[in-house]
């Protein structure tokens, strides 16, 4: 029986001038799946992830979403059609409150009551509801990464894509952000790029490597942190 | 070097800092650790002059700077790498690093050359735009050209946000050296353990805008007794 990927890239290239940043990439993620994306600085992670939400148009190959061919969409079609992400550095209304950021995801895709009733259970969700008449340029940046966490779910995409979730976060709150992460996936696929190991293990089914653009190796968490290729381009001296 | 007495400082109606005392001396390196809304970054704000204190006093070898603006607290010898990196992205690598360099001249290609033998991951992106370096080449960049005005205070939000493990180790080794070579003071936030406990001599808690204790080193790799320390509620 053959399924569907729910996103799959295909020899995906992209060029900055002089710069290779993504090189052949072939990825294929199935529904209701958790990838964890690993590697070194500049080795194309953030591209990557531009080029599936259509912020990045690759130079060469092909990006299909639940078998569609969104290469090179403008960003409005990957989010309607169900990709969602969270970027590196939140990217809030900073003047509104924590409330106002969710609900303003929310009525995106629900009508105005239901809108309503799902900005309620996403701030619960995510442990916000004591800071929902919080001003989002106040607080502090790991309040924010949860924050835009609760944006992206409220509009209940079929994909989301996160990209360093649990910068600038206590033990605790990496913790926290792992459970949650664990709690979404139940019913949501995800692709997330961290650099915490601590964090990778926490959530982690399957890991893929990028290095210099390309992939490099997918496998098992404790097969990727004792691969003496990623020990050596990225882990480094003190790899677990 | 730096004295800090009872400083309290805020957002608008909303206090942050609830009365700071810290006392540090020249070339030590103080972490302080705790959960986010606590206060660590308004802390840092604070002692640059991004933010003035609503009461208290900030000393800097010597002199009040409480009411200094933070170009002329760079002048006396701080510099700050903020959360978020916050490099100019539309310059090149070389012109960030100028900028950093400003206070001190003009810098030649042979000053920019011998700062980056910290930060050799750098030296082949000179004549890059700052826009287009992956977050943790930003973050070096950030570093380098904080380090380029030749500063006796540090202030580090977050240095490891967004590097790889392998870069991370490097720069822990980079601010040792650099704190033995030219006495740098360092005022590190950090959620990375390893690493403040690798950079800092002592590192203190702030909890609820105030300083509420000392974590010895050696408990930083027990995450247990750190959660004691930072409190148990990492809830907003």
């Amino acid at each position: 029986m053959s399924t569907v990927p729910l996103i799959e890239t295909r020899n995906l290239n992209m060029r900055f001038g002089g710069v290779h940043a993504t090189r052949d990439v072939n990825f294929k993620l199935s529904d209701g799946e958790l990838r964890c994306i690993i590697g070194p600085n500049g080795a194309g992670k953030s591209t990557f992830f531009k080029q599936l939400t259509g912020q990045l148009r690759p130079t060469s190959g092909q990006v299909l979403f639940r078998g569609q061919d969104i290469t090179g969409c403008q960003p409005h079609v990957p989010a309607r059609l169900g990709i969602g992400i969270k970027t590196q550095v939140p990217s809030l209304f900073n003047g509104l409150s924590v409330w106002e950021n969710v609900w303003l995801s929310a009525c995106r895709v629900y009508p105005k009551a239901k809108a309503l009733e799902v900005t309620r259970d996403t701030l619960e969700r995510v442990g916000l509801t004591n800071l929902q008449k919080s001003t989002a340029g106040m607080l502090a940046h790991g309040q924010r990464q949860w924050v835009e966490l609760a944006v992206v779910i409220a509009a209940d995409p079929g994909l989301i894509l996160l990209d360093e979730p649990a910068a600038g976060m206590s033990d605790q709150e990496v913790r926290r952000t792992a459970d949650l992460i664990l709690e979404i996936n139940k019913s949501h696929a995800l692709i997330v790029v961290e650099h915490d190991m601590s964090f990778i293990r926490m959530i982690a089914k399957m890991v893929t490597v990028f290095h210099q653009g390309a992939i490099l190796t997918e496998d098992l968490p404790d097969a990727v942190m004792n691969n003496p290729t990623v020990r050596q381009v990225y882990l480094g001296k003190k790899a677990a | 070097m730096l004295d800090i007495q009872q400083l309290h400082a805020g957002y608008g109606s909303i206090p942050v800092l609830r009365g700071i005392d810290l006392h540090i001396t020249a070339g030590e390196a103080v972490g302080i650790l705790g959960h986010n809304g606590m206060g660590k970054t308004t802390l840092l704000r604070s002692i640059i002059g991004a933010l003035l204190p609503t009461q208290g006093r900030v000393q800097f070898n010597g002199q009040d700077v409480s009411r200094l603006a933070p170009n002329q607290r760079a002048k006396l010898g701080m510099a700050y790498v903020p959360q978020g990196r916050e490099i100019f992205p539309n310059l090149s690598v070389t012109d960030n690093l100028r900028m950093g360099w400003v206070k001190r001249g003009r810098a030649s290609a042979q000053d920019i050359d011998t700062l980056l033998d910290n930060f050799p991951r750098l030296k082949p992106l000179l004549e890059r735009m700052g826009g287009s370096l992956s977050g943790g080449e930003q973050q070096l960049l950030a570093l380098a050209r904080a380090l380029a005005g030749d500063p006796q205070l540090l202030l580090l939000d977050e240095p490891t946000e967004g590097i790889q493990p392998s870069i991370i180790d490097e720069i822990a080794d980079t601010l040792t050296v650099l704190r033995k070579q030219r006495s740098l003071t360092i005022i590190l936030v950090e959620q990375n353990l390893d690493f403040i406990a690798s950079v800092s001599e002592r590192v203190m808690v702030i909890k609820r805008g105030q300083i509420t204790g000392e974590i010895p080193r050696e408990h930083l790799t027990d995450l247990d007794t750190v959660s004691e320390y930072t409190g148990v509620s990492s809830t907003p």
